[in-house]
């Protein structure tokens, strides 16, 4: 415990990095490689989202960073700290939530928390108490506060999981699939959280397979297939690689496929009413002229931005599915 | 949480450490709320209650045989250790009672507590949440054993003062006769009784051990208790086996009745030594193992 520990969480400098990994690398006794070569780079004050498949690395790699499973090569840095050995001063700063909440089900919630506050010995029995209702309330959770755990519903019981991680001010949060199991009322007040929680300072490390999710509340993402980093960046970036599609709307689909074809337009794909492509080399005004030329009732003309879900498809070639 | 605990470590801060903010003291919190946690368990209850229930049934079965005037069971021999005295002293019943639990029904109770203390927080998930706390897996380890060893003295305790109490109820108390034929004060005797009941406990460390050990080798809190109750089975009986001779000095339980030497006088000590000292190799042992296992252990459950 060299560092004091401030009743404020020190507030991270822009440019460091709150996680660093180098080369870090996790092969399981059956052979299996979990992680390979695996660098990753979080930025202070980021809402980091951290996309994959189910499969793909992301557990195995948080579970490394937090200290639980031994790389088998490479290394980890959490809050400029290498990771396992630095664990009893990194751990009390960072807040985490990992592959669902767990609980003691004879325990009401609250004295759940009480006890995962006393494991911490930088923890202050004195505030304990307060600390503990203060979480409660800010999840949501201060009325069943009383009631046994093994009662909650799987949305309370998220809701916990999330009070532990903020029992303390903490520098790093670290949340698996923190949206798991909530309704789209409960899903929308955690991310409001994440917001609020992000412009207090604290740097969100925020693992989800719901890419719209990382959309709305990340800054920055990285991409994780079978064990490798695909890319990592702000998310802008990351979306604005991948081009945008051409979409247009209109009864005569056959037609409007020809004539898209006939001006160098890509992949044309028709849905219902809808033609998408992507876009030729050329003015758009010229395609949509062509078509009216053409006696296509054009209803409605313009590009898709792409998402994030283009951009994972782009980089990975595949769908978002179970890797095998 | 009471509020007497809550703001006792603020006067015992030494001056350094108040300027950190962080009090060495705070380091056992978890060990309370192990204790708590341990003890608010229905399964733990169940099990003193278990315990808390042999001494009356053997008292009543004692009170029914000899409601007729005749002296339980068939004279030595017969039964567990001191039955037969305690129509004349009921304080005999905590040695009886502690006889009869010593070879199974605490060492059971010992080996589902031990073995269910990391497992079972593995195949819950509590395990993570605890070492990211950060609980640090030596502290929790040591608060783990620390608490089984609390359970161990509770559960003798329960026995003792449950045997005590029906003793008291069933026959008379007073002065009492030792094994060597002396007289001793039922004072005297009472404290024997206490120390008795201080060995016994101290005779399960080996068996705590061995399940913390066990412990750490499984993330099913039910396999870890099956293997360790089993391990405890399967001693017992080579311990009776004789042509195993040769180890039997070695096995946990081999000198387990010994602390009826305490009710020799004047005490009769050279089994009493080795016992505690097998007990403590078993602890150190297992203790060792379950620490390098635990601490080198991937978490993934």
């Amino acid at each position: 415990m060299d560092e004091p520990s401030a009743p404020e969480p020190k507030r991270d400098a822009p440019g460091d990095s709150v996680i660093a990994t180098q080369a870090l690398t996790k092969r399981y006794r059956g052979g299996q490689l979990a992680v390979d070569g695996l660098d990753l780079t979080v930025p202070a004050g980021s809402v980091f989202g951290f996309l994959g498949p189910n499969g793909s690395g992301k557990t195995t790699t948080i579970r490394m960073l937090m200290g639980l499973i031994e790389p088998t090569s490479g290394s980890a840095r959490v809050l400029g700290r290498p990771m396992p050995r630095a664990a009893r001063t990194v751990l009390p700063q960072v807040g985490a939530l990992i592959e669902g909440p767990a609980l003691y089900g004879f325990l009401s919630g609250r004295d759940n928390l009480l006890r995962y506050d006393a494991a911490d010995p930088t923890a202050d029995p004195r505030t304990r108490r307060t600390r503990v209702a203060a979480a409660l309330d800010r999840v949501g959770l201060t009325a069943a506060a009383g009631k046994k755990a093994r009662a909650y519903s799987l949305g309370m019981k998220q809701r916990l999981g999330l009070a532990a991680a903020l029992l303390q001010p903490r520098r790093l949060l670290v949340l698996d699939e923190p949206t798991n199991g909530l309704d789209p009322q409960g899903m929308r007040e955690i991310r409001s959280l994440i917001r609020e929680l992000a412009s207090d300072g604290t740097t969100v490390f925020l693992s989800s397979h719901l890419l719209d999710e990382i959309e709305q509340v990340c800054t920055h993402a990285a991409v994780m297939a079978r064990g490798r980093l695909i890319t990592q960046g702000a998310v802008a970036d990351l979306a604005a690689g991948a081009r945008g599609r051409l979409v247009v709307t209109t009864p005569d689909t056959g037609e409007a496929a020809r004539v898209l074809k006939e001006q160098g337009a890509g992949d044309v794909v028709t849905a219902e009413d809808r033609v998408t492509a992507e876009p030729p080399d050329m003015d758009l005004a010229e395609v949509n002229a062509a078509l009216v030329k053409a006696g296509v009732r054009v209803r409605g003309f313009g590009v898709e931005r792409a998402s994030l879900e283009d951009a994972f498809v782009a980089l990975t070639g595949e769908g978002f599915d179970v890797a095998g | 949480m009471s509020r007497a605990e809550a703001a006792s470590p603020e006067e015992t801060v030494p001056r350094a450490e108040a300027v950190r903010g962080v009090s060495p003291l705070w380091t056992f919190g978890l060990l309370r709320s192990e204790l708590l946690t341990t003890f608010r368990r229905w399964r733990t209850l169940a099990l003193l209650a278990v315990l808390a229930a042999v001494p009356i049934l053997v008292g009543i079965a004692v009170k029914i045989e000899t409601g007729d005037g005749s002296s339980a069971g068939p004279g030595e021999g017969g039964g567990p250790a001191f039955i037969s005295q305690i129509t004349n002293n009921g304080l005999f019943l905590v040695f009886t009672a502690l006889a009869a639990t010593l070879p199974f029904f605490l060492p059971m109770s010992i080996g589902v507590v031990a073995g269910d203390a990391i497992a079972g927080e593995a195949n819950a998930g509590t395990l993570r949440y605890l070492l990211v706390a950060p609980a640090g897996r030596t502290r929790l380890l040591l608060t783990k054993y620390a608490t089984v060893m609390v359970f161990c003295l509770v559960a003798t305790l329960v026995v003792a003062v449950s045997a005590l109490t029906v003793g008291a109820i069933l026959f008379p108390l007073g002065d009492l006769t030792t094994i060597s034929g002396t007289r001793i004060s039922f004072a005297d005797g009472l404290g024997r009784a206490l120390l008795i009941a201080l060995v016994v406990a101290a005779s399960l460390m080996g068996v705590a051990a061995l399940g913390l050990f066990v412990s750490t080798l499984t993330n099913s809190g039910i396999a870890a208790m099956a293997t360790t109750v089993g391990l405890l089975i399967t001693v017992q009986i080579l311990d009776q086996i004789p042509q195993l001779h040769a180890l039997q000095p070695y096995f946990f339980s081999h000198y387990w009745l010994s602390f009826a030497d305490l009710m020799r006088d004047p005490v009769y000590w050279d089994d009493l030594t080795k016992n505690l000292g097998l007990q403590a190799l078993y602890a150190a042992v297992f203790g060792s193992a379950a620490w390098a296992r635990f601490t080198a252990k991937d978490i993934t459950a």
